[in-house]
């Protein structure tokens, strides 16, 4: 990083340390919290103490001999998956079209796909409801699926079409006299430069599909494709007199760990991706 | 390689805004074709239709005697330059010399060989696994270069490829360019908006305006002989002098004296049934200091008197500028090239005179100062039409 009106000195970069301190601490004490509770025992678990006195892996064992808890895990993985990887795919190729193309109803199009994100989901959960208790949908994959795509549509289309207009079309022209079909002008050149788009999109789709938590618990009514934000909600303990915080905690960390592999591992594609950009001639 | 045949070729927008109106050129094989004009003019519409980039809306046009109208670029078998030069900044020097070879299906051996031949002549073996955002402007220009030799195609296409360059590489490519094209002999199509470039590399020049045609030649006759007002004014640099000027018997009344026809320009007066009012168009460097001028040479030509305004000494030359009272020649077409040239309001009140003298002259600014010209060197124009009065079609 570059210094702006300064030096280096020992004071500055103590007082950058210490505010980068602040940050990370406002930012992580929630997410220590609840692993700090996933790792208690049962008698320890409200004593209010940040660092537990007692460890213990029992939390994460009980979660995963319940099926519950793996079946969510399962449909949550599948689910986010598939529709992350439609909507990218979809997206790519609308935003390729919006970015590039002068096509009637363009216009429109884009404002539709900005009403539905703009539409507060909580009010179709009712319809959506019916219309999939009707077609048979409800409580599917594609039952979630289906939604998860439509609303994260509108999101991937304008993140990557702001990548595809910063390609210059040149790029295309001189793939086509190079002898590329459009097919292969697309895959050869302008794919690769959209790639950095394309991989934050996919966090992005994923994430939000990952999280979901309002249509999970609507649309699913068993394991068969309950995802676990909603699986959580139902955990019981061993007893109905039990208090299930700790494997609600332990459900918890499990399913902060994909987003964060799929973060990291996504965003080594995306640094490198910009780093070797530098298409101004 | 390949003849290039452009048969009334035009192109109209959707919206109807007509961007080349009937080109008709024959670009020989071989042959090395400048398109030049102002901004706007449709040269690069022109090459984009060549290229099959965009669509032609009516006309043929022909490379090696097909019929290319309806073909994709990439079944035209042409390569292409672009200004921004256009490098994949994703692949090496060597994927983007490559990428069309590869396209093509060829062998792996083989497109090595093609390569390192390519990048051998444009001096590029060393940069050969480095990336485009790592090379100099001038490198970057010759890996395009490259990216359009290797494949030995039809013809090149050449859209402004040194306009991104700073002066002194610019000169340096061009001889570099001109070259390549010599030894290749490859039919190219070059187009600029640079009168210098047009003059110093082509074969023959395609003067454009407005989408169409103005006129077609090798440099040194459109330079001799423009056809009108558009292509005097923009071959040459500086501009030819324009003047209004009067026909009156043997005479002609201008800002710079009373100067005698010759019988060479009175004939094709009269066949071009010339009006009274015309305008006259001097070059710069058909002037000379009258006191450089020996006695005997004199005769037969006539001399301008004047204060020198400001005096510019190039080393080489000196050119001395002369404010002339009167009005300034107007015709639309001078008027389009000085919008071109963005000094539509310069506040230059009346006429200006260029000219061009040698080095050993004496003038200096705010003296007075005696110009010689030659009388015969002089072309006329017509107001109305910027049609040459005095062309000699060659």
């Amino acid at each position: 990083m570059a210094v702006i009106g300064g030096a280096e000195t020992p004071a500055r970069k103590a007082k950058w340390a210490l505010l980068d301190v602040v940050v990370v601490v406002y930012a992580l004490v929630p997410v220590l919290w609840i692993v700090s509770l996933s790792f208690k025992t049962k008698g320890t678990i409200t004593d209010g103490n940040f660092v537990p006195r007692e460890w213990t892996l029992d939390n994460y064992q009980e979660i995963f001999t319940t099926t519950e808890f793996v079946r969510a895990l399962v449909n949550s993985i599948g689910i986010a998956l598939i529709a992350t990887l439609i909507a990218v795919v979809l997206g790519t190729m609308a935003a390729y079209a919006v970015a590039r193309l002068d096509f009637p109803g363009k216009r429109a199009l884009i404002g539709v796909s900005l009403l539905i994100a703009m539409f507060p989901q909580v009010s179709l959960v009712s319809p959506l409801f019916d219309i999939e208790r009707a077609l048979g949908l409800f409580d599917t994959w594609p039952g979630l699926i289906l939604p998860y795509i439509t609303f994260a549509l509108p999101l991937a289309i304008y993140t990557l079409s702001a990548f595809f207009r910063e390609i210059p079309w040149e790029l295309e022209k001189a793939a086509k006299m190079d002898g590329a079909t459009p097919a292969q002008a697309f895959l050869k050149v302008i794919a690769p430069l959209a790639a950095p788009g394309v991989f934050t999109t996919a966090i992005l789709v994923f994430i939000f599909a990952w999280n979901d938590f309002l249509f999970a618990i609507s649309l699913t009514s068993t394991e068969r494709a309950r995802t676990v934000p909603a699986a959580l909600s139902f955990f019981t303990g061993a007893s109905q007199f039990e208090d299930p915080t700790g494997t609600i905690s332990a459900a918890a960390v499990v399913i902060t760990i994909p987003i964060i592999v799929f973060v990291l591992f996504f965003q080594r594609r995306i640094v490198a991706g910009l780093t070797s950009g530098a298409v101004k001639g | 390689m390949a003849d290039i045949v452009l048969d009334k070729v035009t192109k109209r927008y959707p919206d109807g805004a007509l961007a080349v109106r009937e080109v008709d050129v024959e670009i020989a094989d071989g042959e090395f074709i400048i398109l030049v004009g102002p901004s706007g003019c449709g040269k690069s519409t022109t090459l984009n239709m060549i290229a099959g980039l965009e669509d032609i809306t009516s006309g043929e046009l022909r490379i090696g005697g097909e019929r290319m109208n309806d073909r994709a670029p990439k079944d035209r078998d042409i390569a292409m330059v672009f200004q921004s030069y256009a490098l994949y900044p994703h692949m090496t020097v060597r994927e983007n010399m490559a990428f069309p070879l590869r396209l093509a299906k060829l062998d792996k051996q083989t497109v090595n060989r093609k390569v390192e031949e390519a990048a051998r002549i444009l001096d590029l073996t060393q940069h050969l696994d480095r990336r485009p955002a790592n090379l100099s402007g001038g490198q970057r220009q010759r890996v395009a270069m490259g990216r359009a030799i290797v494949r030995s195609p039809k013809a090149f296409l050449m859209d402004e490829p040194l306009s991104n360059l700073d002066a002194k590489l610019r000169v340096q490519m061009r001889t570099e360019v001109s070259r390549l094209q010599k030894n290749l002999g490859t039919t190219t199509v070059y187009v600029t908006h640079d009168q210098t470039e047009a003059m110093t590399l082509g074969d023959r020049v395609v003067v454009l305006r407005g989408g169409e045609v103005q006129q077609v030649g090798a440099p040194q006759f459109l330079y001799e002989h423009p056809a009108n007002l558009f292509v005097a004014g923009f071959i040459g640099s500086p501009a030819m002098n324009f003047l209004p000027a009067r026909v009156e018997g043997d005479r002609l009344h201008t800002e710079l004296g009373e100067l005698p026809l010759t019988d060479r320009v009175r004939r094709l007066l009269e066949q071009a049934e010339a009006p009274r009012d015309v305008i006259m168009g001097v070059r710069p460097e058909h002037f000379e200091d009258a006191a450089l001028v020996e006695e005997h040479a004199r005769a037969g030509g006539a001399v301008y008197r004047g204060q020198v305004d400001v005096l510019e000494s190039m080393g080489s030359d000196k050119y001395a500028y002369f404010s002339l009272g009167g009005e300034r020649a107007s015709s639309a077409q001078l008027e389009e090239l000085a919008a071109d040239a963005g000094v539509t309001d310069l506040p230059s009140g009346g006429g200006q005179l260029v000219t061009r003298l040698s080095a050993a002259s004496q003038a200096r600014e705010g003296e007075r100062v005696e110009v010689w010209f030659d009388p015969d060197q002089v072309q006329l124009f017509d107001p109305n039409s910027g049609r040459n009065l005095t062309y000699q079609g060659g």
